[in-house]
């Protein structure tokens, strides 16, 4: 990753910094990645932040629905895949729901960045 | 043993005071989840460990100064890749805590690891990403001095280039041997990857040359896939033996480059043996390898079935249906995370899902995949039925094409989620 998503992920986590200590005591300062849907953390393997320039496309900015449409074409084989036909057959619709969610939140939840 | 009452003492006086203190506090009173091993797997956790929660203290453990990745190195060897290229250092870890030491020892029931300088640190839990040894106590004739001349490399960096080196030096109409050994080991479908990408070497450079592969198996990852492939852009070059033919090496002779089987001998001129393998030595000092040399895990935690608190991901676990592949190590690191996170903050963790696809080259330009998905079932990570298997085997060169860059970009994406 570049040096400025670097410093723009760091600032969002010094941010965070400031919650309450009343309400992270509450919450154990659960962040995004702690509500990752079973699957979800896998995707990113593959699946970069937009920046990398990679053939295989960033899920960044992708509607829940979009991508819940896009497996679903995939489980039935409408939409032509290398992997992803065998990979989305893997999940269910309700799965495949509740990944798409997790992975429609902001870009900073989601790729491990220390 | 009074001192461990004396522990367990403290230890519930800590949970009491994390109650009532802030956060920030009790990450401070609480010993750090520790994470033994910075590769795929190793490295993985400890960031999504981080991520997971901001307050906890992790603490990683790898005296190496950069990693050498073992996906792509067969292109090293085929000198169609530089080994810089392999190569990632370990300065982009943020506020986990690196040490740059060897850790020797776990005391699993004081819970704590002992490092090479004779210093102890205790932990919350602790996660073994220790990887693959190597068995030098399996092959007769192939020991710690052999790998000097018949090398393995299975372990990205010295052994990669000797090897290439070894390939670069052979004369024309030399005779290449690779040793494959049974399951399981680290990446199923590597040996077989590495005799196309030297077999492309041979074709282009040394087109008199032959390779063999000895093989301990009868099947191997996407046989059939491979076998098409090598009949159509290596034919006549590539000798698969199966152990039903004789493959299996039982004894190698490095003086002569000669490898052993029950019907014969094979003298190479050069001789890239793969042995036999287990849990990285640590995972054997804790006490969380079982007979087999490998660790039996629980599919939902990855906590050790053989001792409390300590978990084990990526190649030295047991992960049933999952292959020893450096995807499976990374999404098994977070799914492990998760479990450990929750566990330290006293919460039942999810049933995780996970994912592996392996992408191989056949060739430059030439790529073929094998992908599954993975849940916990009968106390083992089982396969999705219906789900995963490989690439076609009827497929335009244009879906081998595509394969080929998605592998390229695979290894670019995880590199640089794992390593920053």
């Amino acid at each position: 990753m570049t040096s400025h998503d670097m410093r723009r992920s760091k600032n969002r986590r010094g941010g965070r910094s400031f919650v309450p200590v009343l309400l992270a005591g509450l919450v154990a300062s659960a962040p995004a990645w702690a509500d990752a849907a079973p699957g979800a953390t896998a995707c990113t393997g593959c699946h970069g932040p937009a920046a990398l320039g990679s053939a295989i496309p960033s899920l960044d900015g992708h509607a829940a629905d979009d991508i819940v449409a896009q497996m679903q074409a995939f489980r039935s084989g409408e939409r032509k895949a290398t992997v992803m036909d065998r990979i989305a057959r893997g999940f269910t619709e309700e799965e495949t729901r509740a990944i798409a969610e997790w992975l429609a939140k902001p870009e900073a939840a989601r790729h491990a960045q220390p | 043993m009074p001192n461990r009452r004396a522990l367990i003492g403290g230890a519930a006086a800590s949970v009491a005071a994390a109650v009532l203190a802030a956060p920030q506090v009790r990450a401070q009173a609480q010993p750090p989840v520790i994470v033994i091993g910075g590769g795929f797997a190793g490295a993985s956790c400890a960031r999504a460990l981080k991520q997971l929660d901001r307050d906890l203290a992790v603490t990683l453990i790898e005296p190496e100064t950069v990693y050498l990745a073992c996906p792509f190195s067969n292109a090293v060897l085929a000198g169609l890749r530089g080994i810089e290229a392999q190569t990632f250092r370990y300065d982009q870890f943020g506020d986990i805590g690196l040490i740059r030491k060897r850790a020797v020892a776990v005391d699993a029931e004081r819970r704590r690891v002992r490092l090479e300088d004779g210093t102890d640190i205790g932990y919350v839990r602790l996660v073994l990403a220790p990887g693959v040894d190597l068995r030098f106590d399996a092959l007769p004739g192939y020991d710690e001095a052999a790998v000097a001349i018949m090398p393995h490399a299975w372990k990205a960096g010295a052994q990669t280039l000797l090897l290439r080196d070894q390939l670069a030096a052979m004369p024309d109409g030399g005779v290449v041997i690779l040793s494959a050994p049974a399951n399981p080991f680290r990446c199923p479908p590597g040996p077989y990857e590495r005799a196309s990408l030297i077999a492309h070497y041979l074709k282009t450079s040394k087109p008199r040359s032959k390779l063999i592969i000895l093989d301990a198996k009868d099947a191997f990852s996407k046989q059939r896939l491979f076998e098409a492939a090598w009949q159509e852009l290596y034919p006549g070059l590539i000798e698969w033996v199966p152990l039903s033919s004789g493959g299996r090496v039982t004894e190698v002779d490095p003086a002569t480059r000669t490898l052993v089987t029950e019907f014969g001998n094979h003298k190479a001129d050069v001789a890239n043996v793969i042995p036999p393998q287990r849990a990285g030595g640590i995972a054997q000092s804790a006490g969380v390898a079982d007979q087999t040399g490998w660790c039996p895990i629980d599919p939902v935690t990855f906590e050790s079935r053989l001792q409390p608190a300590i978990h084990v991901i990526g190649d030295a676990a047991i992960g049933g249906a999952m292959p020893k592949s450096a995807f499976s190590a990374n999404a098994q690191a977070k799914a492990c995370a998760a479990a450990v996170a929750a566990l330290v903050r006293e919460r039942q963790p999810a049933q995780p899902k996970l994912i592996n696809t392996c992408y191989s080259l056949v060739a430059p330009g030439y790529g073929i995949s094998i992908a599954g998905v993975y849940r916990p079932r009968d106390g083992l990570l089982a396969e999705v039925e219906g789900a995963g298997g490989t690439s076609p085997l009827e497929a335009p060169l244009s879906v081998r094409e595509l394969e080929a860059a998605y592998a390229e970009d695979w290894f670019r994406t995880i590199t640089s989620e794992v390593f920053g």
